[in-house]
């Protein structure tokens, strides 16, 4: 799967250069730093704040965070590279994770992943729309198994989303 | 109360009693359920005492693999060292979905029996780990950590007892892998979520090197509840038969059921019971072809040995399988066993942390072998191809996920072999597939 469309949605545009750990961001960094023993266990939530940030984490965004605590560029891209979570990419506005995993694929999570490629125009996983709105990717069990299907819209995760809800749901977004 | 459904009477909601109520997710709400007083009187308590309390209730870790809780605790000595609690709530063994309920509605429970534990393992830190997915569940446990703060039930001082308690949530950042303690500990370190080669145990070097004691969400959760009414209310809670497994669990139901959702029981409460009138049974006018009754890491069951089955660790481990996370995933007669258990090997395949090599490598051979046989590509050699390889990922790896793999994959082939038979073309034999086939003419 490859993330390697470019969205237009102005994440990465603006401010792509100037630090991510300054003003309110450093002070939230430094009071994390004062909750572990080492420097190197605040680099999962400084990779968050990169994104929450920037909307991705860029390498840009990875060496910032080496410098403030004290790892090398590299040690940093083998943790991002881990995680699912941390986009290596920018994507669309609006991030969709359909859970297809066993317990949602026996109710059906396969059509509602149809369901949004198409009304998304996305037509490919890991694809972003050519307007920039949306990508969509399958993602392994999101722990809402007795909501299937659940889906995740960037930091929101809707619960039964069926293949005839979908239009709706996408019409309610931004 | 329940949640989605209203409660069942024949549920015994300990845990699950205030699911569904948004008043008991705030600290004004819990304190009016007695919230906190456990608390107040386990600060004033010895951590012994405290552990032989949870020892003599027989409360079991219910995050899988079922080890008394008061003797894990009682591996925690008073050295001097600097010890860490470790509140495992990256919850994400498919099929379960518990510990995200108790999070999104009782954040304040799991407060309150994280800082039991903590105190009770001589440990002033905990850090609760919650998968990066559970944004709501994290969004209200820090809500509950950050009241607590305010009101000086945590912090340096807590509850004016003189000791320090304090609790930090981490965010997880999507790994499967991650549930596995000694991965989760890297994991909250800063590393890439890599199990460690056990020993030495968490107890001895875990978090940072220190002693650490790693319990999963509900577990903890069942703590206040034991200390408040005793040992003995919470054996009362289970069949009698069977002293082993005691209390109340949680089980998480989904797939192709009438009324999925999380139901507790009292441990040893009969599954044919708990299937067909707690749960509804199988959606309307089809039935029930496999049921996985502890996650999808534990082996498949039929209806009929679930119908035969009691619901705690010894009995559904008589059934054959195990009781693991307490995740019910139900198949019904429409489901291809061979599509479903090719997309289960696909999800470990993901998963893999890819250290070990029966690990990696076995779970992306099995996923190949399963599609093309579901794709009716397959050969009859392909089966014992499939239990090679599983062989080769069971009991070898440094954790178990690849066992994981290889346990849907044996118990399929077993039960439901005939399924995986009828995708394979009739004599189909080497010389048929393109590469090896002899060339012709």
């Amino acid at each position: 799967m490859s993330l390697h469309t470019m969205a237009p949605d102005g994440h990465t545009a603006d401010h792509a250069d100037a630090p991510v750990f300054a003003g309110a961001r450093r002070a939230e960094l430094d009071e994390l730093l004062t909750r572990y023993p080492t420097k190197m266990a605040a680099l999962l939530p400084a990779l968050w704040m990169v994104q929450e940030e920037r909307g991705w984490v860029s390498p840009e965004g990875m060496e910032e965070v080496a410098r403030v605590l004290d790892l090398t560029p590299a040690y940093v891209k083998g943790v991002v590279t881990f995680y699912t979570m941390y986009h290596q990419h920018p994507v669309g506005q609006h991030f969709v994770q359909v859970c297809t995993t066993t317990p949602c694929n026996v109710c059906g999570a396969e059509d509602v992943v149809t369901a949004f490629l198409r009304e998304t125009t996305c037509g490919e996983l890991g694809v972003t729309s050519a307007d920039g709105r949306y990508t969509v990717v399958e993602v392994e069990c999101l722990g809402a198994c007795g909501f299937a299907t659940p889906v995740m819209i960037n930091e929101a995760l809707v619960e039964c989303v069926s293949v005839d809800s979908v239009k709706d749901l996408l019409a309610g977004l931004d | 109360m329940g949640y989605p459904h209203p409660s069942h009477p024949r549920e015994t909601p300990v845990i699950s009693k205030h699911f569904g109520d948004a008043e008991a997710r705030t600290l004004a709400g819990w304190q009016a359920h007695g919230g906190y007083d456990v608390l107040r009187q386990a600060l004033a308590t010895d951590p012994v005492e405290i552990q032989n309390v949870v020892k003599e209730s027989g409360l079991r870790g219910r995050g899988g693999a079922g080890f008394p809780t008061g003797v894990k605790w009682s591996f925690m000595k008073p050295d001097g060292k600097t010890h860490y609690l470790v509140i495992n709530a990256d919850e994400s063994e498919p099929g379960t979905f518990k510990d995200r309920e108790i999070m999104r509605w009782t954040p304040h429970q799991l407060v309150e029996g994280t800082a039991i534990a903590a105190h009770a393992i001589y440990a002033e830190t905990a850090y609760i780990y919650i998968r990066g997915e559970y944004t709501e569940p994290i969004a209200r446990v820090r809500e509950a950590v950050r009241e607590a703060y305010a009101a000086g039930i945590l912090g340096a001082n807590a509850m004016g007892s003189g000791k320090r308690v304090d609790v930090h949530v981490h965010k997880g950042a999507g790994a499967y892998i991650c549930g596995e303690e000694t991965a989760l500990m890297n994991s909250l370190e800063g590393r890439r979520g890599n199990p460690r080669i056990k020993p030495p145990f968490p107890a001895v070097a875990g978090l940072f090197a220190q002693p650490t004691t790693i319990n999963n969400v509900e577990t903890v959760c069942a703590v206040p509840h034991v200390l408040r009414h005793g040992a003995e209310w919470y054996k009362s809670l289970s069949s009698p038969s069977n002293p082993k497994s005691t209390g109340t669990k949680l089980f998480s139901v989904c797939g192709n059921v009438a009324k999925p959702g999380n139901y507790e029981v009292g441990m040893g409460f009969p599954m044919k019971d708990f299937l067909w009138d707690l749960c509804g049974g199988p959606p309307a006018g089809r039935e029930f072809k496999a049921i996985i009754p502890g996650g999808s890491s534990v082996p498949i069951l039929t209806p009929e040995e679930c119908a035969a089955a009691v619901m705690d660790y010894e009995g559904i481990q008589s059934a054959g399988s195990l009781l693991g996370s307490g995740g019910v995933i139900c198949f019904d007669d429409t489901q291809d066993m061979v599509r479903q258990i090719a997309r289960l090997a696909r999800f470990y395949a993901h998963e893999s942390c890819a250290q070990c090599t029966q690990c990696r490598e076995g779970t992306a051979w099995t996923v190949k072998i399963l599609e093309r046989i579901r794709d009716g590509e397959g050969t009859m050699k392909d089966l014992d191809t499939l239990l090679e390889i599983a062989d080769n990922m069971t009991g070898k790896t440094i954790c178990v996920l690849s066992d994981s793999c290889a346990t849907p994959v044996v118990s399929g082939l077993k039960k439901f072999r005939h399924e995986f038979e009828a995708k394979i073309p009739k004599n189909r034999s080497m010389a048929m597939i393109p590469d090896l086939a002899p060339a012709t003419a």
